[in-house]
């Protein structure tokens, strides 16, 4: 049998007492949110913080960025990862950019491990709001991961020129160590988006 | 170990970013082409969610924001099955929905629409289909509302979906409409899937499904990016 896609619409401007419910503030547990580290889980803590860029420069306040990545040592949280799943870390992030004053997404989490010793290390992320009829991906990678960087099968697909819309800035701040990503939906610096 | 990847995103059957009619679109949709990529473990695996993360109102939306009394309007039911590409059903997985209520009103603070908020509806909720891929929820039928994209713009009625599904790429946000809504015409977001695809986000009237004495029933089947015949190597 062959059945046909069901149409993607968007996720309109109400989606946050649903999705995002906890963060905002509304009765509702939610099943994900910003902090995906729990007290024991191993690795590098880190947190990845950014703004969504419409085509004017201005922030957006009404998206949504939900990642998922692998553990710190590159294992996922799903049973189709050939080395078995991994059981404290789930790996599944999702966050509004709606209740922060400078409209940023922020997760806190651990720096993933490479999940198949060919890619860099990287989370994959999805992109959705309001005016976006189809949900976006991108991939978050990182600064100080050159070497595996320029190894990077997915990072050499894109044209050289537009790799560093794709990778995190690390910086160590007194409270820890922050990667910055900007989501620019558009313009000169406009965001690597995939076909996945 | 091999896995099976994905069949791509089949653009037939969605929308284009820029959709000028939609005017939101024009500033927020990706204008560069999107770069293919090939599948990994990255996109074939993603966030498991078992049973336990569907509290036992949460498929309830007509109890489950109750404060002193029922909510106002009229009870639906919207039940349907999620299958993939190759018609096998997708069992366990989870679907967020969240909607208006009778009267055209979001909960949500941003909503400034002047229609009532019922206080006892909430308009959110969750559930997992069942090993036959089987959902089910209960509801209270949503109303329609105006919104600025144009002069008299209003939306059709309509349920928001979102689903995972098994992958990160079988990821679905979507919105289903009631059959015969005269909005539909005239909705740029319905309209800017092409005719012949936009009708499958159309539930349809069911009197079997419908409960006597009690509810209504509609029936909304969703299809997810199923598995293609070419195997990776992992």
């Amino acid at each position: 049998m062959n059945l046909r896609q069901t149409p993607s619409q968007t996720v309109g401007p109400y989606f946050a007492y649903a999705l995002t419910a906890e963060q905002y503030g509304y009765p509702l547990t939610s099943i994900a949110g910003g902090t995906l580290v729990t007290g024991d889980v191993e690795g590098e803590r880190i947190r990845i913080e950014g703004r969504v860029f419409d085509g004017e420069g201005k922030p957006v306040d009404d998206a949504m960025i939900e990642i998922w990545q692998a553990d710190a040592k590159g294992r996922y949280a799903h049973p189709a990862d050939p080395r078995g799943s991994n059981t404290a870390f789930k790996g599944f992030g999702r966050m509004g950019t709606g209740t922060d004053r400078e409209n940023r997404f922020i997760f806190d989490t651990v720096k993933p491990g490479s999940v198949d010793g060919r890619q860099a290390p990287h989370i994959n992320v999805i992109v959705t709001m309001r005016g976006l009829l189809v949900h976006a991906f991108t991939r978050i990678y990182f600064s100080d991961e050159a070497t595996a960087n320029a190894r990077d099968p997915v990072l050499s697909s894109v044209p050289a020129e537009r790799r560093a819309t794709l990778i995190a800035e690390r910086k160590e701040t007194p409270t820890g160590i922050v990667y910055r990503f900007d989501i620019h939906m558009q313009g000169p610096n406009e965001t690597v988006f995939f076909d996945a | 170990m091999t896995l099976m990847t994905m069949r791509p995103r089949d653009w037939t059957s969605h929308p284009r970013y820029i959709e000028p009619s939609y005017r939101s679109t024009v500033l927020r949709g990706p204008t560069k082409p999107l770069i293919p990529l090939k599948h990994t473990l990255s996109e074939l695996t993603g966030p498991v969610f078992g049973h336990d993360s569907v509290g036992p109102l949460d498929a309830d939306l007509t109890r489950n924001g109750r404060r002193n009394g029922e909510p106002l309007g009229e009870r639906i039911i919207v039940t349907g099955r999620v299958l993939d590409e190759n018609g096998r059903p997708v069992p366990n997985t989870l679907i967020e929905v969240w909607q208006a209520n009778a009267a055209g009103r979001y909960i949500h603070k941003v909503d400034q629409h002047d229609a009532p908020i019922d206080p006892n509806f909430f308009g959110g909720g969750r559930c997992m289909t069942d090993a036959t891929g089987t959902y089910r929820f209960y509801t209270i039928k949503p109303g329609a509302y105006p919104w600025g994209n144009h002069a008299n713009a209003w939306r059709p009625n309509h349920i928001h979906f979102s689903l995972l599904g098994p992958t990160f790429v079988t990821r679905l946000v979507t919105q289903m409409y009631f059959p015969g809504d005269p909005l539909l015409d005239l909705d740029p977001i319905y309209l800017s899937l092409p005719t012949g695809v936009r009708e499958r986000l159309v539930s349809r009237f069911s009197i079997d499904v419908t409960e006597f004495g009690f509810a209504l029933g509609y029936v909304f089947d969703i299809v997810l990016r199923g598995a293609s015949q070419t195997p990776m190597e992992a």
